[in-house]
């Protein structure tokens, strides 16, 4: 539960008052907030816990950690169905 | 590139043992406190590759497990209302409470969502204005953050119809409590990574004076929680006990400071029960008086429910590090992640369903396993 998933920052926008990112776990791609990490731009890796960068990483300690998460199974947070305007507004 | 990782991991991975096995001249018994931290442990076999004699207990760092039976009953409660879209993550759809899961509740048909953040029950919640949208906050000090900003910006934009139903509970009161127990057998800790990347690790350094113990800040990897083991057991052997950070290639001593910012003033700590333990003094988190109208236990003042704990369940003892799965009789048979009894059974992070999903309740007892897992360990 307390684990963070490491991720590329590919890019950022600002949305409903926050710094958002667009962040690419191995083949997902979700958003996270940045404000907790402000120096985090394009290109850089972070750590993300439920939605937020929490730290930033190297490239390499990154790649390396996504995929002992991914033998572990332990990823599934990501899993969690992507909510929008549209999809908002139903049940899951 | 991956084959030489793992070739480079494991000869890493033998030397750290070699070393345990030359400086250790006692038995040691450490405690990993997070639920990950277990997780990875008995996935990985790294109690088996450490020497005899050096004991690893599990701790109370997975706050699925702790969330108390009553607060799971005023979820339940609260997500059957109508009018109300009850959000959470994951995890916490499966833990029974004593009416059933929210999951069997979700497919009676009430609106019960699962999200990936608390941000998005912002989005749900200015979706769907007539209804009430709650979110399940639970966490340690690492989902402070994400659960603060969720009440925070709901009162900065004026979303009046999100609240939080509380349950976060603080990792060094829980130390404390375990180090002040007459039968506690912790002499050192693996101290929470990423809890500590929000918080730093200042506020360990007074327990690690007053109690004479070594907290040495971890990570996840089996090479981390092996190179963690190794501090605390060097440190153990020295006599000192001192707050180290093997975890320094993500945290440093001060944490993360917005985030803590952020979460000073949206919380304020608070006496919390935890399951299979009990109350522990300002050992968690409540909503401060200026965010009331995002609090659920007040929207919806639930009553209190009285909830029974089944007998035969050890966890207590399990999450302070006083016993092992196998010292429970209902382990594996009467209790499994199926059937959980209790805090350590209902959450793949608790040490009783780590064990079970790696398959070690068809194996007859412990030193069984540890002497199994000394052959493993030398043919790694």
């Amino acid at each position: 539960m307390c684990l963070a998933i490491p991720g590329k920052v590919l890019e950022e926008f600002e949305k409903g008052g926050l710094r958002m990112a667009k962040v690419q776990f191995g083949g997902i791609v979700r958003e996270a907030a940045l404000d907790y990490v402000p120096d985090a731009k394009v290109g850089d890796y972070v750590l993300v816990h439920v939605g937020f960068a929490i730290s930033k990483v190297d490239a390499i300690e990154a790649e390396r950690t996504y995929q002992l998460l991914e033998e572990m199974d332990q990823l599934t947070e990501l899993k969690a169905p992507v909510v929008d305007e549209i999809s908002a507004r139903k049940p899951q | 590139m991956k084959y030489i990782d793992e070739y480079r991991n494991q000869k890493l991975a033998r030397s750290v043992v070699g070393e345990l096995q030359r400086i250790q001249t006692r038995p040691w018994v450490i405690m990993e406190v997070c639920g990950g931290q277990t997780h990875s442990i008995v996935k990985h076999g790294i109690d088996f590759l450490l020497p005899e004699g050096i004991e690893l207990v599990h701790g109370p760092g997975c706050p699925v497990c702790v969330t108390p039976l009553e607060t799971i009953d005023k979820a339940h409660a609260i997500a059957a209302r109508p009018g109300v879209i009850f959000c959470s993550f994951g995890d916490m759809l499966r833990v029974p409470g004593s009416a059933g899961d929210l999951f069997t509740l979700k497919s009676q048909g009430a609106d019960i969502r699962v999200v990936y953040s608390p941000l998005d029950c912002l989005k749900i919640a200015r979706a769907n204005p007539e209804k009430q949208v709650v979110f399940f906050a639970i966490g340690f000090e690492t989902t402070a953050p994400a659960n603060a900003m969720l009440v925070h910006r709901a009162r900065q934009e004026g979303v009046k119809n999100a609240s939080i139903l509380v349950s976060h509970s603080l990792v060094p009161p829980s130390i404390t409590y375990i180090l002040q127990s007459p039968q506690n057998r912790v002499q050192g800790f693996l101290g929470p990574g990423h809890v500590c990347t929000i918080m730093g690790y200042r506020e360990y350094e007074p327990i690690a004076d007053r109690y004479k113990v070594p907290i040495v800040i971890t990570g996840f990897e089996p090479l981390d929680l092996l190179q963690g083991t190794l501090m605390v057991v060097r440190q153990l052997e020295a006599g000192e006990a001192r707050v180290e950070n093997q975890y320094s290639r993500v945290l440093g001593r001060d944490g993360n400071v917005p985030a803590r910012k952020l979460v000073n003033s949206v919380f304020e700590v608070s006496d919390r029960k935890w399951r299979g333990v009990g109350w522990i003094s300002k050992s968690g988190y409540k909503l401060r008086w200026e965010y009331r109208e995002h609090d659920a236990e007040r929207l919806f003042a639930v009553k209190e429910i009285d909830t029974k704990e089944p007998a035969i369940c050890i966890s207590g003892q399990i999450l302070k590090g006083i016993k092992k799965p196998h010292d429970c009789p209902a382990f594996g048979t009467l209790c499994t992640p199926q059937t959980p009894l209790g805090a350590t059974m209902v959450s793949a992070e608790g040490a009783c369903a780590a064990y079970y999903a790696y398959g070690r309740h068809l194996r007859p007892h412990k030193e069984t396993e540890k002497s199994a897992g000394t052959t493993m360990g030398g043919a790694a």
